[in-house]
């Protein structure tokens, strides 16, 4: 209670700072708007469509991406930490292309795909898969072989040794993976939209893009503030209850 | 199947480990692990393996378990010769090889789910009948971080009796707990072989624990693992680890360790 409280507090405060400096007019307000203006556009915003929609079309393809990302970076992974031959290709490109910042995906995207969807979908696949197959593979290698043993002896078999032991033994390191995974996903497909404009679909990093064009400055805040919302709750709902249960079951600390 | 039934089980299996000899290839050197090692086991009987560190004795307990074939040699179950690990001879490791991921009641089902034949509600029966003979059955939904050395070594002993093998291989289980806890599992370990008759081989460098365990002591010697001298221990159970005779046992074994060349001397007491 006392620390919700607190945390109350602190944003309040924040608030009343910006509220505070607009006040004093040190920037102009085309720089600088005021936290009403902002609030102002966001209701207008949702009122007419163009916010909901936008966030749909945005989310839309971030899961899809993820996903598919997933599905791929995880059997990879696996590969990677079981086989020298798939540890010295697949794995040395992975770790190659994990530096490789994603934004870096988006030219080449548009000469594959052109501005489609499939364009968006590839930056955000490989803004995820990487760091996927990485977090995977040292999650396999770092396993206790006892593990393994012990599973042998009881009857497993390779397949059941994947599925009831090796996956779940290493699931604080999946999890993390997948966080990253998802961290680099969502500023990959923020780079692509404000990159490029797609015609089947206006996402949140368009509507960034256009606040510029426009100089609307209460719409750039306003859809910043939206993505770190987005950004706060896929933390909130997607990973903190794994990371509760990790907590709980293996006993390590808080995160 | 009814509970007493399953829990009635195959009776303990006949080992005979025939001429084993192992080498390990390292990039410099080979080293002689075992060296012609023959005994045979009778059903049911409790064996202690002992022996100073480096003697083989735990490759020797993989070799029976499964997980590592021999060079040379055969070990047979029942006169089947063993090349795979099986549900009929179940190991229990030195350090607690039990799942984080899943709590108490979890990992004993861990090897029930593996073994055809039963409904799930029977296997549930199985492992609570188990967690309750290691005196357990108030933890099972604990997590195993929240376990003692101790109760982490019960559970590990209720998974590896509950899908009723026919052998029991031990490997240093007691070896990482503090000397109360120790004492006490010396004596839930013989009151449950007694009720659950299994072939148990169990690996130590104790020689008081393996005095106050077994029927029989085999004694291994180091570089390479040479099987030295068997010991019959012929004392009543349940017998008290803190007793003269077994003093008297361990004090003789150590006596025996201590002649052989070249061989570090074993600890005469935890």
């Amino acid at each position: 209670m006392k620390r919700t409280l607190l945390a109350i507090l602190f944003f309040v405060a924040l608030v009343a700072i910006w509220t505070a400096l607009v006040r004093a007019q040190i920037w102009s307000p085309v720089l600088l708007p005021s936290p009403r203006a902002v609030l102002d556009y966001l209701v207008s915003a949702v009122r007419d469509g163009t916010l909901l929609s936008a966030t749909a079309v945005t989310l839309r393809r971030l899961v899809l991406g993820y996903v598919i990302g997933l599905a791929i970076g995880l059997p990879l992974g696996l590969l990677t930490a079981s086989s020298k031959f798939v540890e010295d290709t697949i794995g040395v490109l992975a770790l190659g292309l994990q530096t490789l910042p994603s934004v870096c995906w988006v030219p080449l995207a548009l000469l594959w795909f052109g501005q489609t969807e499939g364009a968006m979908l590839f930056v955000v696949i490989m803004g995820t898969v990487w760091s996927v197959v990485i977090a995977t593979d040292t999650g396999v290698r770092t396993l206790p072989p006892i593990f393994a043993r012990a599973a042998r002896t009881m009857g497993s078999g390779p397949f059941h040794r994947w599925i009831h032991v090796i996956l779940p033994a290493s699931l604080p390191y999946l999890i993390s993976g997948m966080k990253q995974g998802w961290a680099f996903a969502w500023r990959s497909l923020m780079a692509a939209e404000i990159y490029v404009t797609i015609l089947t679909g206006f996402g949140l990093g368009h509507l960034l893009h256009y606040g510029r064009e426009l100089n609307a400055m209460d719409q750039v805040i306003g859809i910043m503030l939206v993505i770190v919302l987005i950004g706060l709750l896929a933390d909130k709902i997607l990973f903190s209850p794994w990371e509760r249960f990790l907590h709980r079951r293996w006993g390590t600390g808080r995160i | 199947m009814s509970l007493q039934e399953e829990l009635r089980g195959p009776p303990p299996a006949k080992l005979i480990v025939d001429h084993v000899s192992k080498w390990f290839r390292q990039k410099r050197q080979t080293v002689h692990a075992l060296d012609d090692i023959s005994f045979e086991v009778s059903e049911g009987e409790f064996i202690v393996i002992v022996g100073p560190s480096g003697c083989g004795k735990s490759t020797l307990l993989d070799i029976i378990a499964g997980l590592e074939q021999p060079d040379k040699g055969q070990v047979l179950a029942d006169n089947q010769p063993v090349h795979n690990p099986g549900r009929h001879r179940l190991v229990m490791f030195q350090e607690s090889a039990l799942f984080p991921w899943l709590n108490v009641f979890g990992n004993v089902m861990f090897g029930l789910r593996l073994k055809p034949g039963l409904r799930n509600s029977e296997r549930r029966e199985v492992a609570k009948f188990f967690l309750h003979l290691v005196g357990l059955e108030k933890f099972m939904e604990a997590n195993v971080h929240e376990l003692s050395g101790g109760m982490k070594q019960r559970v590990a002993l209720a998974r590896a009796l509950a899908p009723n093998p026919r052998v029991l291989l031990m490997d240093e289980p007691f070896a990482a707990l503090d000397a109360m806890t120790r004492e006490q599992l010396y004596g839930d370990i013989q009151r449950i072989w007694e009720k659950r008759r299994k072939t148990i081989i169990f690996v130590t460098h104790n020689v008081r624990e393996a005095a106050c365990l077994a029927d029989r002591v085999m004694v291994m010697s180091p570089t390479p693992g040479r099987l030295r001298d068997i010991f019959e221990v012929k004392l009543p159970r349940p017998r008290d680890f803190n007793s003269i005779e077994i003093a008297q046992h361990a004090a003789k074994l150590t006596a025996v360790l201590r002649g052989y060349k070249g061989a570090e001397p074993a600890m005469a007491t935890p």
